[in-house]
Order: C-alpha cells, then structure tokens, then sequence
C-alpha cells in the first residue's frame, strides 16, 4: 500500500476479532473520516500545516508486535510515585505497566479488557467529547480504534498517583501508524491526575501517531493533566485532548511540544456548567525544520467560568511554529473572565511563527483578554548577564530557557520539573558549555 | 587603573558627554555627582559596554587596555563591574544559576575552575547574608519581583562575588532606606582596599556619610565641571549646583 489518501486509510482495519462492541463506533468514525474535507491551504484550520509529510509517507500498516528492549530510562520519572502504563507501538508492555490493585474508588482499565459496566460508560462517552465531525483525524482514530484506556474515578475520590501513561514509539521496518485513545471520567467531586507521555528509542522513527484523548469532568471534579510530546523529530504526530467541564470543575493542564517533521495538537476545553475553571499552559519548541501546531479552543457556554491560557514557543533554524488560539463566550456565558497570552520567541531570522488569538464574545458582562507577541531576546536582558562577564551566547541560551523555564517551574509535580529540565536544556545545547549553567 | 580621556559619547544621535576626562588609581573612591541629564548613566553604561552608546573620540583604558575595543563580558571578566540604577528583572532565570555562570565566567578568565555547585551556594547563601538579601531570594528569578532596595542588595551581592577591581555604582543609593544604604555602604567599605577602586554615582551627600570618597567630581553637560576633596560634596549639598552656574552654563 502507498500514499495515504482518504480511502487508503479507511480501508485500513483493526484486526477482525478487536472489541466488537466498538464496531458500530468504528463504523460511524469511517463514514465521517470518508466524508471529511482533506485539509488543503484553503482550509482555515489547517492554513500553515501542509500534511505533505503525511501524504507522501507509507504509513497504512498497523505495527507488527515483536519484543523490544526498553530501557526503563526512556519512561520513568524519578521520584514520582504513579500507577504506570507502557505502551511501545500501541502495545501494552505488561512487565513495564504498574498498577495498583483494581478498587471502588479508581479503576485504570483497557477498552479490551472492560466490563459492561465500562463499556457502557465507555459508549455513552466516546466521540462524545471529542467529535468526528471537529476535526478529521479524530474521525480517523476512531475508525482504527482497537484499544484505549479509561480512567474512572468515583464522586468524591481523591486519587493522589498520577496515572502516567508511556507511549513509545520504535522504528519498524516499514512506516506504520499507531493510534491511541484515552478517555477519563471524574465522577462528582472526584481528583485524579494523568500524564499524557509520548516518547520514542533513540533510533530514527517511522511512525504516524494519533493520540487523542477524552476527559469528562463532572461537578467539582478537578483534573491536572500533562501532556508531553517528547518523540523523536521524524515521528508525525496528529492528536487531540478534548475536555468537558461541569458546574464548578477544574481542570489544569500542561504540554510541552517538542517539533518534528509534523506535530499537530488541538485542544479544546469546553466549560459547560457555571463556575468551571480551565488553566491551560503550554509549551513549543521547533528548531531545525520542524513543524509544530498547536490549536486551542475554549468554549464559554455557562456564566461564571473562567479561563487562563499562557502558551510560549520558541523557534529556531528554519522551523515553522503554528499557534491558533479561540475563545468563544457563548451568549448565555455572563461573567465569565477569559485569559490569553501566547509569547514567541525567534532565535533566527529563518525561524516562523503564526500566532492567531481569536476572541469571539456574545455575552455583554465579562472580561477577557487576549495577547499575542512576537519577539527576539531582549537587548537589556542580554547585556545584563554580559556585563556580568557571562558570554553573549551561552547568556542567549539562558535567556532563552528562562523564557519558557516558568512555566515549568510552575508545574504542580516536581519530579516533572526534574525530567523535563535536562531534556530542555539538551534542546538548547547545541554545544555543552552553553547550558553548563542550567541546573 | 582607570584612565578616561575627553571622551565624547553620542546616544541616538545625541551628544551626551563632551569631553569627559578622570583618573582613577588603585585604592581611590571617587564621587561623580551631577544634575539629571548631565550623563552620570551614560558614563556607566559606555565603560561597561552597552550597545548604543557610540563613541565618538577620546579614549578610556582600563588596567592597560583599550576598553572600547572588548565586548561587553570581557570587560566584566577583566574586574569591571556596574552595578545598575535599575537592575533588570529576568523571569525564569534563577539567582543562584545566575551568580553561578558570572563568578565561574570571571573565574574561568583568571584561570580559576569552576565552583562546584555546593561549594557555590554555601559562599552565595554567605554573602546573601551578609547584605541582608534572605536565602530564598537566590532561588526567585533574576530580581523577579524584587522591591528596589532588594534589587540593589541584589547588585550588592554580585559585586562582592565578582570581587571587581573597578566598581562603578549608578545611584545605588537611591530609593533605599538607611538600613539599605548601610548595607551598600558596608558593602563597599568591606571591599575597599589598595587595589580596588570605586566610582559612586550619586544625587546625595547621605552616601557619602558612609562611604567617604578621595574625590568628589561634578558632572554637567557631559564633563567634569569641578572636582574637590569629599568637602565638595557638602558645599553641593549646601548650594545645589547652581553655583557652578557658569562651569554648567
């Protein structure tokens, strides 16, 4: 098979004994992905992420499952206490995963092995929050799903382990596509946290991932989420996290894009009961020529909500950087405050950075705002640190780190602070004596 | 140590000194006082090499070299040292990781190795200490929400760990409050010595109750008009400097 067209890869099928109770699901997503409109230029959603690299590739295969060595260096987090699942290729690694006895309170369960219980919870959810008819490669992961995993927590539980969950690429011998799904139910007054953690080996990669995940958060439930694209530049990646928020529900969420060939993450919190709260903080990072996207939506439907989105990029070399970010204050939404910044930084006069703050307000009584910049490393800041006696470049670089290190300093879990640091300081240091002073 | 000869310096096409000359020894603390505008800053600014500060003619040399022709970190590296009228706020770059890249930078030029990190926060916490800047503040970003006495122990700080030959202080004193200004002025009386010398750019007599200058020099139109012995200061503070009239004129 070549060329990944619309029909190519709905003739593409999960294995003919996968989940027949999602059969119907898969079928409704492979009539929205055939009906779908292929993003070109002229679709505004998708203007500045050609998805050439995806059209040339040969990636309508599903990986064959075969036994690879993982060091257990690429997945964890030092110091975090979690329940675990590894994913290598969207096959679960059992001798990797850790999970806490199954309780009342949390169940952490794979679609294959849910109980009807589940699978009705997972059906009355599924492609719910996430829609087929948003965006086409929703529709898409979900005519290949197979598998996914749930997250359940019960009305007023309060799970302190993250739920960290590894998805690992390796190279195959041919390209192949791997698809991921999550979804997570907080039942009233429940709190969990889930680490969204895609990473590849060291090895060139082949794949085409598509991760998207599904958060139903009832009354006062409260989620913290990260979600962090640390593959290797030759993956693809297009996903989406998609969220519904009840009455008085909270949900902070992080991610940290690092580029690749092509990298596209929408996100879309949708506040659908008053008094609900979203932070939603983010991260980007392009150099040479990779390309990252990021969408974000933020639906204002219930009055009282409120909304604070900080977003930094910085792009390097010749990479390209996309960043669309709406809020849209439904009519019925009064009082409602609404925050957005999204910064740029540009170290190269080749680099590129599209940045487009969207605000569409139809209730009279609220406050939002909105803020989009440009820029290049601040001379006064620079000439600070020269004037201390550090050098002009190796001051650009902390400079630069600084830039996006609050952010990550402000990240709730601090062993994910400790991870991360290293593996940002490693995407600046082109040359170790730059970064030496980068704890 | 410091020779700075009819210097002429132009900022956005502005001519702002004019024919400035000092010298300054080993061991000498000189005062430049001034009216605003007179190009107190801009003297600090050119020594240290901020860019866009064009100089026209005239010559400083600084322990021998000519300090137009070095950048601005060799500069600092080679014991020159600003301490700033408004030090800069630098979010996401911690204190301690700060201080640690400028005293390894200077360090690495003297042919020092590198501190190793626990050796470096226990002298970084030490002199913290001694200019009554708390321990947490090395952990906040670079003068990150610092109140403007913090931000000036803050330069304070870097100073004593820099040990520069040649400090220049731009109004340190000012905006601080008595506790403050002793603490500036402990500061450099601490360092004093025959082979270090200081520049104290000042609006006020009142530092100079602390730190008592050899010099004290009155800076208008972009040279110096007058210089005297530390009694200079207080026939300023007395009269202002509308006396000088004809040297300001």
């Amino acid at each position: 098979m070549s060329g990944f067209d619309q029909n190519a890869a709905a003739a593409l099928t999960s294995r003919a004994d996968a989940q027949i109770w999602l059969e119907a699901f898969r079928d409704l997503n492979r009539q929205q992905w055939l009906a779908s409109h292929w993003p070109d230029r002229k679709t505004e959603a998708w203007k500045y992420t050609p998805l050439t690299p995806l059209a040339q590739g040969d990636y309508l295969r599903f990986p064959t499952a075969g036994k690879v060595q993982i060091e257990r260096a690429r997945y964890d987090i030092p110091g975090l206490d979690c329940q675990r699942l590894v994913f290598v290729n969207g096959e679960m690694m059992p001798e990797l995963c850790q999970l806490s006895p199954a309780r009342e309170a949390c169940c952490v369960t794979r679609f294959c092995d849910a109980d009807e219980q589940q699978q009705a919870l997972i059906t009355q959810h599924l492609g719910k929050i996430a829609e087929a008819t948003d965006n086409p490669f929703v529709a898409l992961n979900g005519s290949w799903l197979e598998d996914g995993v749930l997250l359940q927590v019960a009305a007023d539980q309060r799970i302190e382990e993250p739920l960290h969950i590894v998805h690992m690429t390796t190279p195959d011998q041919q390209a192949f596509s791997v698809r991921q799904r999550l979804l997570v139910a907080l039942d009233s007054g429940a709190e969990a946290t889930v680490i969204e953690h895609f990473t590849s080996d060291e090895a060139r990669q082949n794949s085409f991932v598509t991760g998207v995940s599904e958060f139903k958060l009832a009354a006062g439930a409260r989620l913290t989420h990260y979600r962090l694209h640390l593959e290797e530049e030759h993956n693809i990646h297009i996903g989406g996290v998609y969220a519904q928020l009840d009455r008085d529900a909270h949900i902070d969420s992080f991610f940290l894009g690092l580029g690749s060939r092509l990298t596209r993450l929408d996100l879309r919190i949708q506040h659908q009961g008053a008094g609900s709260h979203a932070q939603l903080n983010g991260i980007y990072l392009s150099k040479g020529t990779q390309h990252i996207d990021i969408h974000s939506t933020v639906e204002h439907e219930m009055p009282q909500g409120s909304t604070s989105e900080v977003v930094r990029g910085i792009v390097d070399d010749e990479a390209k950087a996309v960043f669309n970010g709406r809020i849209h204050i439904h009519p019925n939404a009064q009082k409602t405050l609404a925050e957005l910044s999204n910064r740029n930084l540009l170290l190269t006069n080749t680099a590129e950075v599209y940045t487009k703050p969207e605000l569409e307000i139809y209730a009279d009584d609220v406050r939002c705002a909105h803020g989009a910049t440009v820029s290049q490393i601040e001379d006064l800041s620079l000439y600070y640190l020269q004037s201390r006696g550090i050098d002009r470049k190796e001051a650009q670089v902390m400079l630069s780190f600084g830039f996006i290190n609050e952010l990550i300093g402000a990240l709730r879990h601090e062993p994910l602070q400790r991870l991360l640091r290293p593996i940002l300081t490693q995407w600046f240091g082109k040359d170790s004596g730059l970064t030496r002073h980068l704890l | 140590m410091l020779s700075i000869v009819d210097l002429h310096v132009r900022v956005e096409g502005k001519d702002i000194l004019n024919g400035l000359s000092l010298e300054v020894q080993a061991g000498e603390v000189h005062a430049i006082m001034g009216p605003n505008g007179s190009g107190k800053s801009t003297l600090g600014y050119v020594l240290s090499g901020r860019e866009g500060y064009e100089v026209v003619s005239g010559s400083a040399t600084f322990e021998g070299h000519n300090l137009f022709e070095l950048d601005a970190e060799t500069r600092a590296r080679a014991g020159l040292f600003l301490a700033f009228q408004y030090p800069v706020e630098i979010p996401g770059v911690s204190n301690m990781e700060f201080l640690k890249a400028s005293v390894d930078a200077v360090r690495e030029h003297q042919g020092l190795p590198p501190y190793d990190a626990v050796t470096f926060m226990k002298l970084a916490r030490q002199q913290s200490a001694s200019v009554s800047l708390p321990p947490e503040f090395l952990k906040r970003g670079v003068n990150e929400g610092f109140s403007g006495g913090e931000k000036k122990r803050n330069e304070i700080l870097q100073m004593m760990l820099l040990e520069p030959k040649l400090a220049i202080l731009d109004e340190t004193d000012s905006g601080l409050d008595i506790d403050a200004l002793q603490v500036v002025a402990e500061g450099v009386n601490a360092r004093r010595s025959d082979e270090n010398a200081f520049i104290l750019v000042t609006h006020y007599q009142r530092l100079l109750d602390y730190i008592v200058p050899d010099f004290v020099h009155v800076l208008a139109n972009g040279r110096i008009v007058k210089s005297g012995g530390k009694e200079l200061a207080l026939e300023l503070e007395e009269k202002g400097y509308a006396w000088l009239e004809p040297e300001v004129a």
